[in-house]
């Protein structure tokens, strides 16, 4: 009961314990932030809007997205990783997420900001059903912690409408 | 995994035809059929480009079939344990070696 090969274990087992216990208690304490981040995305305007040659739609934007996510961060926030979708159904396809720019946010101070950018991700349908479309703008966060479990949430703007036409 | 549907922005764990090592890569696009089939389009967040590089030849989606499981949390230095193992070998033969000599030289 006394050896090296018990003690080293023991000691191992122990320590392995404590650190399980430490990362539980972290990762709880994220439940105690209540969050309230807010946004606002613009579509400034419909660069391009063609029936590819493969016979699917695709659609190019320049937007304007807007957010302050700095009530997410907590002290056990690695990273926070933001990201914009439309979302629309068609009827060919029940459900069409198309994830349109993402970004990661390191910091808390990098949590709120203004960004005027092009579609980072291609706008693509799987056939030709977007003329017309109404769709659903989702801003899209997980919270990454330094450790424990990974939070999600997301923000509906609803409202948006493709053109009827192609240009 | 859980019987959920599969959402953009959940971070998935699949295998590609052909590759043996698994990748966990976040969802970016989802088209979900009337019958529930889905099409998922995966990348890694701080990579360029989406991950149609690594899937098969000609392959432009993954399906349901092809993910393993999903990321709920982070275990920091885990994975250290894993990979120290697959590449020093040695280390592997050590640790259950160990593991057995305490089991027979245990007096309980």
């Amino acid at each position: 009961m006394h050896s090296f090969g018990f003690r080293a274990n023991a000691l191992l087992t122990f320590s392995l314990t404590i650190l399980a216990l430490m990362c539980a208690i972290a990762s709880i304490s994220d439940n105690l932030n209540s969050p309230s981040p807010t946004a606002t995305v613009q579509i400034l305007n419909v660069n391009r809007f063609q029936k590819k040659s493969t016979g699917d739609d695709e659609v190019g934007f320049t937007l304007d997205i807007s957010a302050d996510l700095q009530s997410l961060f907590t002290w056990n926030t690695k990273q926070v990783f933001v990201f914009l979708a439309a979302e629309y159904s068609t009827p060919k396809n029940s459900l069409n997420q198309v994830s349109l720019w993402d970004r990661i946010i390191p910091a808390r101070e990098d949590a709120k900001f203004s960004t005027r950018i092009k579609n980072k991700y291609r706008f693509i349908d799987q056939g030709s059903n977007l003329r017309g479309r109404d769709f659903n703008m989702t801003l899209h966060w997980h919270v990454m912690p330094k450790t424990g479990k990974m939070f999600a949430d997301k923000l509906v703007l609803p409202g948006y409408r493709l053109p009827e036409s192609y240009r | 995994m859980s019987k959920e549907p599969i959402r953009a922005g959940e971070i998935v764990v699949f295998n590609v035809d052909g590759r043996e090592i698994p990748i966990v890569h976040r969802v970016i696009k989802v088209h979900e059929h009337e019958d529930g089939e889905v099409d998922v389009l995966t990348k890694g967040d701080n990579n360029f480009g989406d991950d149609r590089l690594l899937y098969a030849q000609g392959q432009m989606w993954l399906q349901r079939h092809h993910i393993m499981g999903r990321a709920v949390g982070f275990l920091p230095y885990v994975g250290w344990v894993t990979i120290i193992m697959t590449e020093q070998p040695i280390i592997k033969y050590i640790l259950i070696g160990a593991l057995g000599l305490l089991v027979i030289t245990s007096k309980e």
